[in-house]
């Protein structure tokens, strides 16, 4: 059995106390647009505390051909999140013969978060897809939906370690020179994979694997990436 | 049928133990034109032919839908009643996924459209649905199922049928051939629909992409639409093949009918 933490118990030691609807499972999750891709990951380890779930667990999802979510936060609202979009999808192509496109989905979900305004979802999402035109495009959510396109996104508890750093090497943010080449695949997959290992020294939950999502015109093709179970 | 004092409402029983509202509901299934399905161990094929109310001017009705990966219906009869019972399958077969994260099963969905049909023949507030359904599914569990539905609220099921229109003549060319379908590859259960909707089609009426349409749903095959162009080869190949085939029984007569509402 795992050793329980309430909040209660860890700082004043006492038994009882209100019911705490939210946990944090802890995770890292990243997603880089580039002209004709994009590219979204997560580690796929799942904790509580000081204490792993499992080693395994997917913060990915695909929604369509060509648009996935990468949720981090509480996996319970995650996975429901995910399950309830997909419902809506299924709908949506049933009434209008198609897929919904990336923009309509990144509409949808913050509609949908914001509609638990009062009891949120304890969800950070990135949402990544080729857009109408082609081209690759994240949109970064808050926990009650405020979203934007962004040019690079992190979310969960590696977040902080990771974010800066792709501000400077993907968006090119407070450089002297900025390189006149525009992101490749290669080096933003290349990217991908330092922040994570990078992340997973530093910060305690994240760790164990990488599941990444490498989205074309063509499709979406998957990679993992081992990381240390430390 | 004939008029008679016992046939206003939907409540009212007559005395030799019949509800008509019921009976003349599914007098408009037998109006609507035809629908056809049949089977194999693997695939399951509905056939319709689509009615258009001004010939060259408008569009043909569509009868065929998609309810999930796994399921399809072909209607006959109100078409705008078939649109709910099948907007209503499509919710309950989104909410099944939901709950238990599994494809919900053809007979369990055609038991809640049955039980809803069942509903509105014992109320007074309502009407039957004037549409007869064909539900073509595959359960991993329990392989290839196709169903009929009627407005009373009973469900059969079968290896083939056909409802609607001139159908007699397509449910005695499936009673010659059902034998060999078991074992039949997809091109020759489409053949096979085609050739049954070709005798329902009246007379001075050519079964074309326009006006014919084919479902298909499956092992390993999830529910597709054949129409249009796409349905050009296999017509060619009915053209080809048609004096092999067995000969088919000639169209009957039929009463008058609303064009428009009646599909």
């Amino acid at each position: 059995m795992t050793t329980h933490i309430s909040p209660q118990m860890a700082s004043s030691g006492t038994q009882h106390g209100k019911f705490e609807p939210y946990v944090n499972n802890g995770g890292t999750t990243l997603a880089i647009p580039g002209k004709d891709f994009v590219i979204a990951a997560g580690d796929t380890r799942l904790s509580t505390g000081y204490s792993i779930h499992t080693r395994q667990s997917s913060k990915v999802f695909q929604l369509t051909d060509k648009c996935v979510i990468v949720t981090a936060g509480m996996q319970s609202d995650a996975s429901t999140l995910h399950k309830t979009m997909h419902a809506r999808l299924v709908h949506y192509e049933h009434a209008h013969g198609k897929q919904m496109s990336t923009e309509a989905i990144g509409q949808m979900l913050s509609n949908m978060l914001y509609g638990r305004r009062f009891f949120p979802y304890y969800t950070f999402n990135l949402v990544a897809g080729i857009d109408s035109k082609g081209q690759g495009v994240v949109y970064g959510y808050d926990a009650i939906g405020s979203y934007q396109s962004v040019e690079v996104g992190a979310m969960g508890t590696g977040q902080s370690l990771i974010q800066p750093l792709l501000d400077n090497q993907v968006a090119y943010k407070n450089h002297q020179l900025v390189p006149s080449k525009e992101l490749d695949l290669e080096r933003a997959l290349s990217l991908v994979k330092d922040s994570f290992t990078s992340a997973g020294e530093r910060d305690i939950y994240t760790g164990d694997s990488v599941e990444i999502a490498i989205i074309t015109q063509e499709g979406i093709k998957y990679e993992t990436l081992q990381l240390k179970q430390d | 049928m004939f008029r008679n004092q016992y046939d206003t409402d939907i409540t009212t029983w007559s005395p030799a133990g019949r509800l008509h509202q019921v009976e003349y509901a599914m007098e408009a299934v037998k109006q609507g034109s035809a629908c056809v399905g049949l089977k194999s161990n693997t695939l399951v094929v509905i056939g319709s032919l689509k009615r258009s109310p001004h010939a060259e001017l408008s569009s043909y009705q569509k009868k065929l839908a998609k309810i999930d990966d796994h399921i399809g219906f072909g209607i006959a009869g109100l078409a705008s009643d078939g649109r709910v019972l099948i907007k209503n399958a499509r919710t309950q077969a989104i909410n099944h996924k939901y709950t238990y994260d599994t494809p919900i099963s053809v007979q369990r969905l055609v038991l809640q459209i049955s039980d809803k049909s069942q509903v509105s023949t014992q109320r007074s507030s309502k009407r039957p649905y004037g549409v007869g359904l064909l539900i073509s599914g595959y359960d991993e569990q329990t392989g290839t199922h196709l169903f009929q539905t009627e407005p009373s609220g009973n469900y059969y099921e079968y290896k083939a049928i056909a409802i609607g229109a001139r159908s007699q003549s397509a449910r005695t060319y499936f009673e010659k051939n059902y034998q060999t379908f078991e074992e039949a590859d997809e091109e020759t259960l489409i053949l096979h629909a085609l050739r049954a909707l070709k005798g329902t089609t009246g007379d001075n009426v050519e079964l074309t992409s326009k006006n014919a349409s084919i479902s298909i749903v499956g092992k390993d095959r999830k529910y597709k639409l054949i129409e249009e162009e796409q349905l050009e080869p296999y017509l060619a190949k009915l053209e080809e093949n048609a004096a092999a085939t067995t000969e088919q029984q000639p169209a009957e007569q039929q009463d008058d009918v609303d064009e428009e509402m009646v599909q």
